[in-house]
């Protein structure tokens, strides 16, 4: 089946306005009398929830968190794009625009993209406005930095911790309309079903994290602002609660998912230590700003870097091969996310990786102390060195800093059409949770943009057009499907505690991710992924035999939550590869081996592959059906993209 | 050389951990033990194998807040040996790591104790308080869509800059935990500073500061006396000074009050 993304006709630059004109409008005084659920209060979710009640919806915001402000957001660290062109050096829409389709490797929407380039500029002024404490200038103006990807300076930022500003932005307006009563807030709630009335999204199903009780809650719409999957791989930059629980049941219910196996691999994280690690931390990619990327000449000298003979500032000049700027002259050690990843990776398989595992490259940063001093340096990134000693007990000042690549953001997600509907009809998809705007790789700094885009500046529009066409009568929980619903999540906690197997959720979890960044990570082959395949079913059908919890469903009780995470998890990793075994060709951070330059960049199939993935839920163990939506591409043209 | 220190020796520790199955029940604290802790775990992980440990055995794990583990969420809240996030300064509890222990330690473990927090279960508390708190006034009331160009509200890059540093608070409730009057003062200070140094706040300044702190003594938070703990433990560095701000920003609202009430 062809899929219709509902992309409103005409120029590319007039589609929005056009669209925004084109769609239903709910009177200001009807809206009082729509119930709108957002699930998640990360930047898409909170920003959403605002916005709506700002408007004159209800709201019902839950998230599984003690409080909205500790989605995983917070985390973000470089910054936001925007295209306003403050640095007066060459930025616009559409070069915004322009640099996310071609870093997504053209497997993105053009309208979308476009979208979001344009509502990028209000994003900055919006958030401004609510008091975010962007860097500044001395004249008291907005500064910015550049990023991976692009040639312009566009990114905004509050020192490394951007997200965490944005998101309490986000957070105050979401806690100022709770306070109005316009939004009723359920915190420690994780959504474990959507339920669907007559083919539309009718409410959820949750589960109280403290008391236990699985409840149900009724709305017009349903909207899903629930992050992404990363977790899939146990380890991540994500946050441990980080999971695909609630769109994957949303995914059961009918809602097709999309480009599964597009996920995106970081370069500059802090490597593994050792087997009890339990996440992955990221050292943003501003830190390439400024930071060279590096590894020994030659495996000789590596080898004795790994026994501890040396170390590495005895390795002179002439040893060491800065291979980003030796191979993409033009950007550097500012290529982006996907490249990087994949060369640190090439480096460490030809035996010239350092650290005692061999599984890390240098990101040095000696020439810019040298040259601005170390007071400057720690004005820009002195939380994150700070961040690099705690965690690996070396002074980064001094040493330069150990990275490699982890996984970070996933581009698949939720399918959803322009105006961010997934195909069920009333269940809406925001931020990372749907797979929209960033096609194969999503270029640094968007994912900010793409969330607060989606819940500040899209969804008010869109759902608007929905719901005016559904009537305004009250909602209520007394149909069957609320029933059936809460049944199926009662039915499956009890499934889980009665198991009374011999191992652990967690252990179960580690074994999927290991397979899955073994054949379907930074490189994948046809081989490979038919045996991660075949090995993810036999953790399954092992999971629902052997796996454990102890205590029960009536109080708190942190095995349950993650065993029906881990359950969830299972079953995308399987989806994953398929959608990676689908895809015979290589973009963005989806490198098939088999696909490649001779040169060992990702070889795109444009021909046959230029479409989205969207997978449709069959029933309990069938193969899923794969919808395309084909994409066109009448405004930029497809190329191999070249960063050299 | 590498994150793993080759020379680092594992570690077997006493841990005095709290239990409470939940809000209502009675606590009390019980000895475990674990052993091979790596000097380069976190905290967290060292806790991890303990739960593993348990539920290999089929006793309830221990339930303790944390999602990011790189210090920025606040979700991760333990009291460790008698202080807010344990022995490291300017740590959250994710970001301390075992190789500021020694081997045969014995560590005890609480959650943050104080009444406005009641115990969820074990090692987790109710932190919703904070949360009631910035909806009495924590923020600039604009909608989205009207806002001017960003570059319109010039802000000198001092003021900026001081404003940003309020606003890092993760609001994880450490001060609270090392207050002997369990006062919230730092936690509201830090948004009172941040939004009384901008333009942006400006509008709402006197109701902000009145509601704010109307809403903590309502929680039932204690007074300052100025003993500076909060500010000494605070895992982000928050500076005592915003508690001087919060109270001149107070006295001048009350002083000159646009609340009618």
């Amino acid at each position: 089946m062809l899929l219709d993304s509902k992309l409103p006709e005409g120029p590319l630059a007039e589609k929005w306005d056009k669209h925004k004109f084109n769609v239903k409008l709910v009177n200001p005084a009807n809206k009082r009398k729509y119930d709108v659920i957002v699930v998640g209060t990360g930047l898409a979710g909170a920003s959403a929830a605002a916005s709506l009640a700002e408007l004159g919806y209800n709201v019902k915001a839950f998230t599984y968190h003690d409080s909205p402000r500790r989605a995983h957001s917070i985390a973000a660290q470089g910054g936001i794009n925007a295209a306003k062109n403050y640095q007066n050096d060459g930025d616009s829409v559409f070069r915004l625009f322009y640099d996310t389709i071609k870093g997504g490797d053209y497997r993105a929407r053009e309208a979308n993209v476009y979208r979001l380039a344009q509502v990028s500029v209000n994003i900055i002024d919006q958030c401004v406005a609510q008091g975010v404490p962007f860097a500044r200038e001395y004249g008291g103006l907005l500064a910015n930095r550049s990023f991976g990807g692009a040639q312009v300076s566009r990114t905004f930022y509050a020192r490394g911790q951007t997200g965490q500003q944005l998101l309490l932005g986000a957070y105050s307006a979401l806690s100022r309309q709770i306070a109005y009563g316009k939004v009723k807030m359920y915190t420690r709630s994780e959504m474990l079903d959507v339920v669907v009335v007559d083919g539309k999204a009718r409410g959820i199903v949750t589960r109280n994290i403290i008391t236990g009780e699985i409840e149900n809650h009724a709305a017009h719409a349903v909207v899903l602002a629930t992050g992404g999957y990363g977790n899939v791989f146990y380890l991540s930059t994500n946050a441990m609660y980080c999971n695909v629980t609630a769109a994957w049941r949303a995914h059961k219910k009918g809602a097709y998912f999309a480009n599964p196996c597009f996920t995106q691999i970081h370069p500059t994280c802090i490597p593994v230590s050792g087997d009890y690690q339990s996440k992955l931390t990221l050292m943003s990619e501003s830190l390439r700003n400024d930071g060279r990327v590096w590894v020994p000449a030659t495996k000789e000298i590596a080898e004795r870097l790994r026994k501890g003979e040396i170390t590495a500032t005895d390795i002179q000049e002439d040893d060491r091969d800065y291979f980003l700027e030796r191979k993409y002259p033009a950007f550097g050690n500012l290529v982006p996310r996907d490249v990087a990843s994949r060369n640190a990776k090439l480096m460490c398989d030809e035996g010239r990786g350092v650290g005692s595992t061999g599984l890390a490259v240098y990101l040095d940063f000696a020439d810019i102390i040298k040259r601005t001093g170390a007071e400057a340096v720690s004005q820009k990134y002195g939380n994150l060195f700070a961040m690099y000693e705690k965690i690996t007990d070396e002074n980064p000042y001094k040493l330069p800093m150990r990275i490699y690549p982890a996984v970070h953001y996933t581009m698949g997600g939720l399918w959803v059409d322009y105006n961010l509907q997934t195909s069920v009809p009333g269940l809406y998809a925001t931020g990372e949770c749907n797979f929209s705007d960033h096609g194969a790789n999503r270029l640094g700094a968007s994912a900010l943009m793409q969330g607060l885009a989606d819940g500040y500046f899209v969804i008010p529009y869109t759902i608007g057009d929905y719901l005016a066409q559904t009537p305004p009568t009250p909602v209520s929980v007394d149909h069957p499907a609320f029933a059936e619903a809460k049944a199926g999540v009662q039915a499956r906690t009890e499934t889980l505690l009665a198991i009374k197997g011999n191992r652990t959720p967690d252990e179960f979890h580690k074994a999927l991710g290991l397979i899955m960044w073994e054949y379907c990570g930074m490189a994948r082959t046809e081989k490979g992924l038919l045996y991660a395949k075949a090995e993810i079913q036999k953790i399954k059908k092992a999971f629902w035999s052997d796996v454990k919890v102890v205590g029960t469903g009536e109080e708190m009780n942190q095995a349950l939550e993650k065993a029906g995470r881990v359950a969830d998890f299972i079953e995308l990793g399987e989806l994953m590869v398929d959608d990676a075994l689908n895809r015979n060709e290589s973009c963005g951070g989806h490198f098939r081996e088999e696909y490649q330059t001779p040169e060992g960049e990702a070889l795109r199939d444009d021909e046959n592959y230029a479409y989205v993935a969207a997978w449709e839920y069959q029933g309990e163990n069938q193969p899923e059906k794969l919808n395309k939506e084909e994409l066109t591409f009448e405004n930029v043209k497809l190329t191999q993209r070249s960063y050299k | 050389m590498a994150g793993s220190n080759p020379n680092a020796k594992p570690m077997n520790l006493t841990l005095n951990v709290w239990r409470q199955p939940n809000r209502q029940a009675k606590g009390k604290i019980v000895e475990y033990h674990v052993k091979d802790i790596s000097p380069d775990m976190s905290f967290l992980e060292m806790l991890d194998v303990l739960n593993e440990d348990l539920l290999h055995t089929n006793q309830d794990p221990v339930a303790f807040d944390h999602d990011c583990r790189e210090g920025i969420c606040g979700s991760c809240a333990l009291f460790i040996n008698g202080r807010s996030h344990g022995p490291e300064k300017g740590t959250t509890t994710c970001q301390l790591h075992m190789r500021k222990f020694s081997d045969g330690d014995t560590i005890t473990i609480e959650p943050w104790r104080a009444s406005s927090f009641p115990v969820n279960k074990d090692l987790s508390v109710d932190r919703s308080a904070f949360d009631r708190i910035i909806q009495a006034g924590g923020y600039v009331s604009v909608n989205t869509g009207g806002a001017p160009d960003g570059n319109e509200i010039p802000i000198p890059k001092e003021i900026s800059d001081r404003a940003f540093e309020a606003a890092t608070c993760i609001g994880c409730g450490a001060c609270v935990a090392a207050c002997k009057n369990a006062s919230a003062m730092l936690f509201v200070s830090a948004k009172v500073s941040q939004l009384a140094l901008l333009p942006q706040g400006n509008v709402e300044r006197k109701t902000r500061v009145e509601n704010m702190v109307a809403q903590m003594d309502k929680e039932g938070f204690g007074a300052c006396t100025n003993i500076g703990s909060c500010a000494a433990e605070c895992p982000v560095g928050i500076s005592l000074e915003n508690i001087a701000i919060l109270n001149r920003e107070f006295l001048a609202a009350k002083a000159t009050s646009n609340n009618l009430a």
